[in-house]
């Protein structure tokens, strides 16, 4: 009896696991279809029927999109804002640490109101923040394409989460050194909060790179795209030379891939959303 | 110890770097987006505000007359519709599956499974509209091999918002899962023992421990998901611009065209706000409904 029934388990095990594997395939074959399609030539993909590898190997859609679209510039302007988005992480970081540590007048109306800004849809802030951007002149600029996205409220809400939990006694014991309030947020709290900055971190690039909204909306100079603008516009005008268009799309979503696998364990844990009991 | 003015300071100056951004870029704008609904802000009106006409309700009444809006609000309604029930669905069913085995072969296909979340929605938009097309693209050679099709996919009205539903759920899948994996992780082995003892199946089980035990995770996931549907946007704008013959068009997508293709501010700024009201009233039956559901 319990023999039969660690088989049926196991056998359950392996039906689930064959079912697993062919959904998992067809979710995964969209990419690997874009990555081989890369590397195939121009007249290779045009065919109505092609082979999953490509017949010959080229990289020259890569090489094209640097040379006959600006890729680079793109890279370059993405990079930046990346690199920006990582100083609104300390900001959030910052009011976290506010929120947290410290008792002051308006503390749990201030909060409230951060919490709020988590429903206001983008679409309805898009046409104010596009005036507001206008009339400080930040229009076609990259600050302007930084600032509306550089804080965000389920950031600040994380951070003041995992900051509640640092023990206060330590943050006492600094102040009784004579350490001053800076001192204490860069060389305390900022160290042992490693974890949650590891995982901020991770979003913040990957939200950095994957920009499309306010770039789209604050440039209208090529010369500060970034790269999903890029390859949107890519796409228009290069409507049918999907070899190109493959190329552009895995220069945008391997790395990601990359880096995701890399720090994966910070990211899978961060998606506790049970409710505090 | 009588704190000096300076010590009553400091609190604030950790705040409030992000609170002025997060006032000047997110709160103040709903109170000017309100305002300028009822103006006929356009491109004049932008270099010269003395130019800017206040003409109360006439936006509001003149969106409930533009086709082009209601079709809109359909398709939004089509997608929020199809789309939310098949991503909780999917992202449980998938959760589930993964969560029958601990080994190294399940935390591969959560890696799997979650890939598709992270990765630029122009990127994964252009390489769906790829497979979509009609005469070269992946899917139909696919189907060709087993006698179907071809399908129109994209080109079709009636088959182009389905398409894009496709596309946008592969792409949650990942994220929803991942939150339900983690309630299902919650859940006490021990409670599975017992109803193992009392001689329940797999399906009972599932029905009356594990579906109980995640009602929080599904109610989080149902409101999200709901936000996020009701401004679908990346995916109509990259992959049909909103046809063929609007049959693709959301209300975030029109709001987008009249404010800044055609730079009808005002206009764009009014459909907004429906679209805004829509999502408070959604989220709040939801709300009720949870509450009704908790009081059984």
């Amino acid at each position: 009896m319990i023999n039969g029934n660690k088989t049926a388990v196991r056998n359950g095990k392996v039906a689930v696991g064959a079912i697993l594997l062919f959904w998992g395939f067809i979710t995964i074959l969209p990419f690997l279809w874009m990555f081989l399609s890369s590397f195939k030539t121009n007249a290779e993909i045009s065919q109505a029927t092609q082979n999953f590898l490509p017949n010959h190997w080229t990289l020259d859609n890569y090489k094209r999109l640097f040379i006959d679209s600006n890729f680079g510039v793109y890279l370059k302007n993405t990079l930046i804002i990346t690199l920006f988005s990582f100083m609104g992480m300390l900001l959030n970081a910052m009011a976290g640490y506010g929120f947290a540590k410290f008792k002051f007048k308006g503390r749990g109306p201030l909060f409230i109101l951060v919490l709020a800004t988590m429903m206001i849809p983008g679409q309805v802030t898009m046409i104010p923040v596009y005036l507001i951007l206008n009339e400080m002149h930040l229009t076609n600029t990259l600050a302007g394409i930084i600032l509306p996205g550089l804080v965000g409220a389920f950031a600040i809400f994380l951070f003041r989460q995992f900051m509640s939990n640092i023990s206060n006694s330590i943050i006492e014991a600094a102040r009784l050194d004579g350490a001053s309030e800076w001192y204490i947020f860069w060389h305390i709290i900022i160290p042992i909060s490693k974890p949650v900055l590891a995982v901020q971190g991770i979003l913040t690039f990957i939200g950095g790179w994957n920009a499309f909204l306010w770039p789209l909306i604050i440039a209208n100079d090529q010369k500060y795209y970034t790269l999903s603008v890029g390859l949107q516009l890519l796409q228009g005008q290069h409507t049918s030379d999907y070899g190109l268009q493959m190329a552009g799309s895995s220069f945008m979503v391997i790395p990601i891939v990359i880096i995701f696998v890399i720090f994966q364990k910070y990211i899978l844990q961060g998606f506790n959303v049970q409710a505090e009991k | 110890m009588a704190k000096t003015l300076r010590d009553k300071l400091i609190p604030y100056t950790f705040v409030l770097p992000a609170l002025l951004l997060l006032a000047l870029f997110s709160l103040i704008p709903i109170f000017i987006a309100l305002i300028i609904s009822f103006t006929g802000l356009d491109i004049t009106g932008l270099g010269d505000w003395s130019q800017i006409k206040f003409i109360g309700l006439q936006n509001y009444t003149q969106l409930f007359h533009d086709s082009a809006f209601l079709q809109s609000i359909l398709n939004t309604g089509y997608y929020v519709i199809i789309g939310v029930p098949l991503v909780i669905l999917l992202s449980l069913t998938v959760a589930i599956l993964i969560n029958f085995g601990q080994n190294r072969f399940f935390r591969f296909m959560r890696l799997v499974f979650y890939t598709p979340s992270i990765t630029n929605t122009v990127a994964v938009a252009v390489v769906w509209t790829y497979m979509y097309n009609p005469s070269m693209g992946l899917l139909n050679n696919l189907f060709g091999k087993i006698g179907l099709g071809p399908f129109p996919w994209l080109s079709d009205p009636a088959t182009a918002k389905m398409s894009l539903i496709i596309l946008a759920v592969w792409k949650a899948i990942g994220l929803n899962m991942l939150i339900f994996l983690a309630a299902l992780q919650g859940i006490p082995e021990s409670l599975y023992e017992a109803a193992e003892l009392d001689g329940a199946g797999w399906w009972q089980q599932t029905r009356h421990i594990t579906l109980p035990s995640l009602s929080f995770s599904i109610f989080f996931v149902t409101v999200t998901t709901l936000i996020g549907w009701f401004q679908f946007f990346d995916e109509p704008f990259v992959m049909t611009k909103g046809g063929p013959l609007n049959s693709t068009n959301s209300v975030a997508l029109f709001v987008y065209q009249n404010g800044f293709q055609n730079s009808n501010f005002g206009y764009a700024a009014a459909g907004s706000f429906v679209m805004f009201t829509a999502i408070i009233i959604a989220t709040l039956v939801q709300f009720k409904l949870q509450k009704k559901q908790q009081g059984i």
